[in-house]
């Protein structure tokens, strides 16, 4: 078998939480409680979840910009997690971010230039015009024109600034892109010309995706494999395909009947869940879904299911399958 | 003579900025039957929250204008005095806003700001508009609604504090309720919740619904009518099942094929090139006409008519200039 690009063991965070005059760790956030999944060179792995679930968390741990509490992480087989900040900052050149706000993540007083040309110098590319020409390169790669180098954030739309964001986790060749919520700001016909630009990257460049959404149509085009996340933890992950024709745990079920369909003429079975997503200081005990699960049983409460194989590559947390 | 319960004519709400007065709003109408729910879908900057804010009297005057006429059970709103405004508002059209967790006032208290409305429009005493309120948020699905009445928004998740305005806006029994954007901001299960609750209050109560959007689903699951708007003007309208099914205007047809669907994957997303252009930047032919892949010469010199269609469908394209055309919608389909 070949080796997973991304391998994520049992990883945790936990976040404390400071009270009293003492400032005493009084509880902690469980964001994310122990997940553990893979992605395979050059496919897109989607996570999907509602806010809250953890998986924008994941995303950040597997970059280390979160340390995470416990857990284990291998990059191309290396663990990534017990290297220096030195270290680390050289294997970040394999791995880049695309984030959600392109009118946060951009800096208002750089040059679009400028901005591309950070993560060169910080990667160590010493000939001055050798950067110039990548700047060039990448700015026409992502669809923008070069004259583009000389104009500052605020003078681009927010589809234009997404280009930007995706040319700048271009712009040292890494192996893996972590895109968290990329299109969620963007309209609908903007947000389609973004997904397509990011497909064309990926068959050109054979790129690797870690695909953080809360979309689920956004998602299921995109992906190869879905994991879903509730409550910092992954409740199912399977072929893209296969979750969406046969969603085998509650919550999946659930979230997929949830999301209304552009489509007059489509009647669905609706399962709409009770309450709100409990909060994360205090998960309840078992499966952390059972306190909303409409097929929740006796031992649900209780014991915690594990993620356990199903069917094939058809991974499932649920006590219905026992 | 029935009147429609609001019929909107013509309105056009511009604003006053330093290179001199720029429309947001131009030359739009619809009307509104009662127990209607009708949906305006556009993307940001079309001018559809606008248009809510242009019919609620909203519109600061200090630097906006609102022309046109605004009928509301025959009396026209656009020209009402602020007194008046205030007696309509809230009482018998009523808003929701996007963001329930900044419209919502953190120092006041669930209870205060639910009774606000009965106390001012009603004249109710403090105890009939607290058993009112209490009852209203037991229908819309709060569980524990007594100790919530003394509780603060900042303790609610925003799925409540969206039910909290949802309460808000109905207590008074509005006959038109607008709702801008009422699920944007929560997750899809909490999202499902309030589309229901929204449909059993239309159907029990009546209450004619504005639905304001960008999400092509949330329409075609609640709404009977609907109204795309592009650059301040409406470029279709028609019954839901009609648009969805033969959309007309370019922009409709490029709008539903952009959706990624949840139930097929595609190769490929439809995407229309270009951008939306900035209100006021185009004066002349078609506001879509630079985006348009059917655009023609007249397109960029004329602007178009909204023009009926037979089915009561409206399409303001030069592509059915004798009102008939190509079928683009077919064809766009066969050739993706």
């Amino acid at each position: 078998m070949t080796q997973p690009l991304v391998q994520v063991e049992n990883l945790k965070m936990h976040f404390p939480i400071k009270g009293g005059i003492l400032g005493k760790t009084v509880g902690s956030v469980k964001a994310v409680d122990g997940i553990s999944f893979s992605i395979k060179k050059g496919e897109t792995l989607g996570l999907v979840g509602e806010s809250g679930c953890g998986k924008s968390t994941t995303g950040r741990m597997i970059l280390r910009l979160l340390e995470p509490s416990d857990g284990t992480i291998y990059f191309e087989g290396r663990d990534i997690t017990k290297l220096s900040t030195n270290e680390m900052r050289k294997t970040r050149s394999e791995m880049q971010m695309v984030f959600q706000d392109p009118f946060a993540s951009l800096n208002p007083r750089h040059t679009i230039g400028k901005i591309l040309e950070e993560p060169l110098i910080v990667h160590g590319v010493k000939d001055r015009q050798g950067r110039k020409q990548r700047v060039q390169e990448l700015l026409e790669v992502v669809g923008l024109s070069s004259y583009h180098a000389s104009r500052y954030p605020h003078q681009f739309s927010g589809g234009q600034r997404q280009r930007i964001g995706i040319a700048r986790a271009l712009a040292i060749n890494p192996k893996l892109i972590i895109a968290d919520e990329p299109v969620s700001a963007l309209d609908v016909s903007i947000q389609s010309q973004v997904l397509n630009l990011l497909q064309d990257l990926q068959k050109e460049y054979g790129l690797t995706y870690l695909f953080i959404a809360h979309d689920l149509g956004v998602v299921r085009h995109i992906s190869d494999r879905v994991g879903v996340m509730y409550l910092g933890q992954l409740v199912e992950i399977s072929e893209s395909e296969d979750l969406y024709r046969n969603p085998l745990h509650p919550y999946t079920q659930a979230l997929l009947s949830a999301v209304p369909i552009p489509d007059v003429t489509y009647k669905q079975e609706r399962v709409i869940l009770q309450g709100d997503v409990p909060s994360p200081v205090n998960p309840p005990k078992g499966c952390p879904f059972h306190t909303r699960c409409p097929k929740a049983m006796e031992q649900c409460s209780n014991i915690r299911p594990e993620l356990k194989e199903l069917e094939q590559g058809h991974h499932v947390a649920c006590h219905l399958y026992d | 003579m029935e009147y429609p319960m609001i019929e909107v004519k013509d309105l056009q709400t511009s604003f006053r900025t330093d290179t001199g007065e720029i429309p947001v709003v131009n030359s739009v109408s619809f009307h509104l039957e009662p127990g209607e729910v009708l949906g305006i879908v556009g993307e940001s900057g079309c001018g559809k929250s606008v248009t809510s804010l242009s019919i609620m009297g909203l519109v600061p005057t200090n630097t906006g204008k609102v022309q046109g006429k605004i009928q509301f059970k025959g009396e026209n709103l656009a020209t009402a005095s602020e007194a008046r405004m205030r007696k309509i508002r809230g009482n018998e059209i009523a808003m929701i806003f996007q963001e329930p967790m900044t419209s919502l006032n953190p120092l006041f208290t669930i209870g205060e700001q639910l009774t606000e409305s009965l106390r001012i429009h009603r004249k109710w005493n403090k105890k009939q508009a607290r058993a009112r309120a209490i009852e209203m948020m037991k229908l819309v699905g709060l569980g524990r609604a007594e100790a919530l009445m003394d509780e603060y928004p900042h303790q609610l998740s925003g799925g409540m504090r969206q039910r909290v305005m949802i309460a808000m806006a109905m207590i008074c029994e509005p006959e038109l309720l607008i709702a801008d954007e009422p699920t944007t901001a929560l997750d899809v299960t909490i999202q499902a919740q309030i589309l229901e609750l929204m449909k059993k209050l239309n159907r029990e109560t009546n209450t004619a619904i504005m639905m304001i959007t960008h999400d092509l689903g949330v329409v075609a699951e609640m709404c009977q009518r609907m109204v795309v708007m592009y650059a301040g003007k409406i470029v279709e309208e028609g019954d839901v099942s009609t648009v969805f099914q033969s959309p007309k205007h370019p922009y409709t047809v490029g709008l539903i094929q952009s959706v990624p669907d949840m139930r097929e994957k595609k190769e490929r997303l439809y995407s229309i090139p270009g951008q939306v252009p900035k209100p006021g930047s185009q004066k002349l032919g078609c506001q879509f006409a630079p985006r348009c892949t059917h655009a023609m010469d007249r397109c960029l010199s004329e602007a178009p008519p909204l023009q009926p269609f037979n089915n009561g469908q409206k399409v303001r394209c030069w592509l059915y200039g004798d009102g008939k055309g190509a079928d683009i919608y077919d064809s766009a389909i066969s050739s993706s």
